[in-house]
């Protein structure tokens, strides 16, 4: 029987794999097919960034404790899903999805003999995940605020060279 | 149910996650707010004679339209067919290979299929299909056939307000279709059921008015020319002159409105001001000709051509004898690809012969316009000025190739030239994202509005993500670029998705290297920045 940190470093990939194609599949299925093949950063930025930041992200919640790290990982992700065509909810919820992988790998662990230390381990790597969703909505509505600032900026420029117009 | 009972995965299942799968025909556009801009003021159109003034907004159930607003469509498609071989061609030619399919940034920033250039023409090929093809008019869906509805009316506004007619799709296509042109042509056929933008059609109106964008009339154009030379003089210690409506000039110089009233445009007007002076240019501004910029190509051919004229026309009044013009983007496209066949050939003017070199600009002998990139490069090329690269000392300079100064003029290495004689540091972005490949700012062709920010922001998403690249690998703190809509809409780009960008013109960058006869010490740059040693 495996313990939950050997489960989570021995099939890193294929979990990576599975969120990552998860997170994909909130775009559009006709895109889809670019999104995950193309593996050019700069061709493809939104494939890049859901492949680096799940990967990152996960090496986080695994090995270290640096917030600050998982804050620079999500932010650069949230910044895109803030503008793109989802609700909120549907912006910040790939982070939960994360929890749906880990249950479909460790299906077997779940049930299996020793279950009940290992459903343990794994509420309290969840408990992880939820905090990870907490910063996630932090930086979605920083990313939302900074919108507006910019929004608000422009507008105000533009009435000043209005009323500088009027006046001359 | 209690919700305790749910087990975590069925909760998870109520988060929607995919989505759903269905034909793009069958799905109808939601306007939301940050992602479309506000529709024209009655004043505006009015003003331009365009049909159907009106107040109203995309998101209104009802748009107002004219009753017969499909047959009016229909005709106005059935006389463009026949009026431009092109249309027909790149109707009927499209094999859907899908090479232009990821080229987009709209679609890169979105992930958002009805932006692949081919999905967007394919939004009006299904209608052609319908109404002028045999085979749709008896097999309808099955041969990607649709009727035109006021949900494909509202589809086209929605996506046709999201090409910003950059052509990076066309550089990929192996038929050469190009979707700009496409768009062109709906928002062409949607004017004509009164169906546009404010932002396009009120600068328009204002151009037509007071000769710019901004509508400034002549007296605050003379103002903000004077205002720049003072500030030159107390950078430079030089008061420059600056000649307006000077009959008899040799040339007569044209720029973006923006120049003279946006930041950071306004340094680059410093720039000018500074070099011409420095040569002794024979030159002068015309408060009529005040606009480089032609948003009238955002509506239509007839409108594109008007205001492609006026230049003209005021080089003739002011009898030059030939144009230079500044750092714009689409002005350059109009000028290199339709005046000839708008206007042109311009043969009241002289081939253009830079009086300080000598050289002959022979590419523009049937436009007699001159791009000031070229004549600040031949300047250089023959040692006709002096740059002193250390005043940039401060920047760490990459370059934006504006789309149209790119793919529709070719003007790749003479702003590069230039940066590179003015700068010690200079750092190109990836190469997939640069030259002919490069990519959109997001906000042009008349979508720089702050309504519609969100769609800019993920517009303009690839060229940031290159950005962001060469900042954090360079520090790279200044983003070059040679057109007045990237000067406005890239700093708030650089804001939202980078930080710490700097966005300015390439003779924002000559007119700080720039050493002039009898000049003080300087020790700012033009935007009054200590230079690095000097002062403090
Ligand atoms: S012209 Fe530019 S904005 Fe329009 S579809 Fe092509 S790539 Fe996209
Ligand atoms: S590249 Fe040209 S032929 Fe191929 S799908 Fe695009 S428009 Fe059609």
């Amino acid at each position: 029987m495996n313990t939950l940190p050997e489960i989570l470093a021995a099939r890193k990939n294929i979990i990576v794999d599975k969120w990552a194609e998860a997170i994909l599949s909130t775009y559009p299925h006709e895109s889809l097919k670019f999104l995950s093949s193309q593996k050019d950063r700069f061709a493809n930025p939104i494939g890049h960034a859901v492949r680096s930041s799940s990967e990152k992200l996960f090496d986080e919640l695994v090995h270290g404790n640096d917030v600050e790290k998982i804050r620079a990982s999500l932010d650069d992700f949230l910044r895109m899903r803030a503008v793109q065509d989802f609700a909120p909810s549907e912006a910040v919820g790939f982070v939960f999805m994360l929890k749906r992988v880990l249950r479909e790998i460790t299906a077997q662990e779940m049930t299996g003999k020793g279950q009940a230390s290992f459903q343990d381990e794994l509420l309290n790597f969840e408990s992880r995940i939820d905090s990870m969703a907490l910063v996630a909505i932090d930086l979605y509505m920083e990313a939302r605020e900074k919108l507006s600032r910019i929004r608000i900026d422009e507008v105000k420029a533009r009435s000043l060279l209005a009323l500088s117009e009027r006046q001359s | 149910m209690s919700e305790s009972k749910l087990k975590p995965e069925e909760l998870a299942e109520t988060i929607k996650y995919k989505t759903p799968n269905r034909n793009w025909m069958d799905q109808k556009v939601e306007m939301k707010p940050g992602r479309f801009s506000h529709s024209g003021v009655p004043k505006s159109v009015e003003y331009l004679q365009l049909p159907n003034p009106r107040k109203w907004q995309p998101t209104d159930p009802d748009w107002q339209l004219p009753e017969n607003w499909k047959e009016i469509i229909l005709e106005g498609l059935r006389d463009r067919l026949n009026r431009f071989r092109s249309l027909r061609v790149f109707m009927d030619i499209c094999v859907r290979c899908g090479a232009c399919a990821d080229k987009c940034h709209y679609f890169i920033g979105s992930g958002d299929p009805k932006n692949m250039p081919v999905m967007r023409a394919e939004l009006l090929r299904s209608v052609y299909r319908h109404d002028f093809t045999l085979a749709g008019k008896i097999l309808g869906k099955f041969a990607g056939a649709r009727e035109l509805t006021i949900d494909v009316l509202k589809e086209w506004f929605y996506y046709f307000y999201q090409c910003t007619q950059c052509r990076r799709c066309s550089v990929f296509c192996p038929y050469g279709i190009d979707t700009a042109e496409i768009t062109l042509l709906v928002r062409e056929l949607m004017n004509l059921v009164g169906v546009n933008i404010d932002w396009i059609v009120t600068p328009v109106a204002n151009s037509f008015r007071t000769g710019n964008h901004l509508g400034i009339q002549p007296h605050g154009f003379k103002d903000s020319i004077d205002f720049a030379v003072d500030e030159l003089e107390s950078i430079t210690g030089i008061k420059v002159e600056a000649p307006i409506n000077k009959k008899g000039a040799e040339i007569l110089f044209i720029t973006p409105s923006a120049d003279y009233f946006g930041t950071p445009h306004y340094y680059t007007l410093l720039g000018y001001l500074a070099l011409f002076h420095e040569i002794g240019l024979d030159y002068t501004w015309s408060t009529y000709a005040s606009e480089g910029g032609n948003f009238g190509s955002f509506i239509s051919h007839d409108l594109m051509k008007s205001l492609n004229a006026k230049m003209y026309a005021e080089a003739k009044r002011l009898g030059v004898k030939w144009i230079l013009g500044g750092e714009c983007g689409h002005m350059w496209r109009i000028v290199h690809q339709y005046m000839d066949t708008l206007n042109g050939p311009a043969d009241f003017l002289e081939e253009p012969v830079s009086p300080v070199t000598g050289t002959k600009f022979e590419n523009t002998t049937s436009t007699k316009m001159v791009h000031i990139c070229e004549f600040t490069a031949d300047l250089i090329k023959n040692g006709k000025i002096t740059l002193d690269k250390s005043r940039n000392d401060n920047w760490k300079v990459t370059f934006h190739d504006s789309c149209n100064p790119a793919r529709a003029l070719g003007l790749i290495e003479e702003p590069r030239y230039i940066i590179k004689n003015a700068c010690n540091h200079f750092y190109e972005m990836p190469e997939n994202t640069i030259k002919e490949q490069t990519f959109c700012c997001g906000s042009g062709a008349g979508l720089g509005t702050d309504e519609n920010l969100e769609m800019r922001m993920r517009g303009g998403m690839p060229r940031a993500n290159a950005v962001k690249y060469v900042k954090e690998k360079h520090g790279v703190n200044y983003l070059g670029c040679i057109c007045a809509i990237d000067k406005a809409t890239l700093p708030p780009l650089m804001e939202y998705w980078v930080g710490g960008v700097e966005v300015g013109g390439v003779h924002e960058l000559v007119g700080n290297a720039l050493v002039m006869k009898g000049e003080k010490e300087r020790t700012t740059n033009l935007r009054g920045e200590p230079l690095d040693g000097k002062m403090e």
